[in-house]
């Protein structure tokens, strides 16, 4: 696996601390604003089909199911 | 700044036209980071090399985890910077443009997108909470697991019916203990994520991240991102100290702040994180 803190954080990050990559990875692959246009390439057409993307949703349903099951 | 053939242009953020560009810090592939504005809007970009980030190549690459971790790393260093300076809309990772003139094209043609996203991102600061279903009562202890009891119950055929028995009675007790607590662990994760969403001007959920990737045992029953109006992120930071110690089924992870990288979207287009939400929300 890639570097990843395995201390607890309970408290508050500290900018500049190195961060989760997996925190990063929601983000700049899930958020941020998507352009089209004369993009060579958006992530739209690659996600679920790479590997290293699929490990991150892989537990898209368990959640759904999770937060259903909650109400 | 002449393109060549075999340079693409990398887009980390849009900020608004007084934004200035970090100018010490190393972009995507190393070289260095520069500004296109067009309509009052700035666009922060870097050259990259079109046999490592064109369209095929990229594709490649991010099946390679190691290379997605040091792209990403690197494009969050960017908009981070470019946030100590002001407001910033984080793009996508891997937005590519393949001249200075399609990204001015771009900023044009979104300009009114843009600027609201800027107004988001004004607002306020991005914080992560992610809550971990706390460890296994002590009724799932080792001991109870099929493989030893399986083991000493498979040597004798004949032998008496009670441990069998007395296992699957351990046994169900443990799964309706592990039950509850999963239960349990849920419905805090509702309980803290309604008391965040209350506290923050917007908030998300993303899926819970797998264990593989997280590197805890633990289950993940909360992976949220709320946009904290910047006067109230220490309310914010000690309301999560203080729903961590109400509820003791859940260990809660803040992180942040965060460039607002959630939030600047102008419409969900991930259609789990609309779901997840509509479930989330009554």
């Amino acid at each position: 696996m890639t570097s990843q803190n395995s201390g607890a954080r309970r408290d508050l990050a500290i900018r500049g601390e190195r961060i989760a990559l997996v925190d990063l990875l929601d983000r700049v692959l899930a958020g941020g604003v998507v352009i089209a246009g004369d993009v060579t390439l958006s992530i739209a057409e690659v996600d679920l089909v790479t590997v290293s993307l699929r490990a991150l949703v892989t537990s898209i349903s368990a959640l759904e199911d999770s937060w259903k099951a909650g109400r | 700044m002449t393109m060549t053939a075999d340079a693409c242009v990398w887009m980390y953020a849009v900020t608004a036209g007084d934004g200035s560009v970090p100018g010490d810090v190393a972009g995507v592939g190393g070289g260095p980071v520069r500004a296109v504005r067009a309509d009052g809007l700035v666009a922060i970009v870097g050259d990259v090399a079109a046999e490592e980030f064109g369209a095929g190549a990229l594709r490649r690459n991010l099946e390679d985890l190691d290379w997605l971790e040091r792209t990403a790393r690197a494009h969050h260093g960017v908009i981070e910077a470019a946030a100590e300076a002001g407001p910033v809309v984080p793009m996508q990772l891997a937005t590519v443009c393949t001249s200075d003139a399609a990204v001015a094209a771009t900023l044009r043609e979104r300009a009114a997108d843009l600027r609201e996203a800027l107004g988001r991102a004004a607002a306020g600061q991005e914080w992560g909470v992610k809550a971990y279903q706390d460890d296994e009562p002590p009724v799932a202890s080792r001991d109870d697991r099929p493989g030893k009891e399986g083991a000493s119950g498979a040597s004798g055929s004949s032998g008496p019916p009670g441990p069998g028995a007395a296992y699957l009675l351990r046994r169900r007790a443990q799964l309706t203990a592990q039950r509850d607590a999963r239960e349990l662990a849920l419905a805090s994760a509702q309980a803290v994520h309604d008391s965040l969403t209350g506290l923050a001007l917007s908030s998300r959920l993303y899926p819970p991240q797998s264990p593989d990737l997280t590197g805890r045992k633990q289950r993940m029953v909360l992976n949220a991102a709320y946009l904290v109006a910047d006067g109230r992120a220490s309310e914010f930071a000690a309301a999560v100290e203080d729903l961590a110690g109400r509820h003791p089924a859940v260990r809660l992870v803040l992180t942040g702040p965060w460039p607002p990288y959630s939030f600047v979207a102008d419409s969900p287009r991930d259609s789990f994180v609309a779901d997840s939400q509509q479930a989330a929300q009554p």
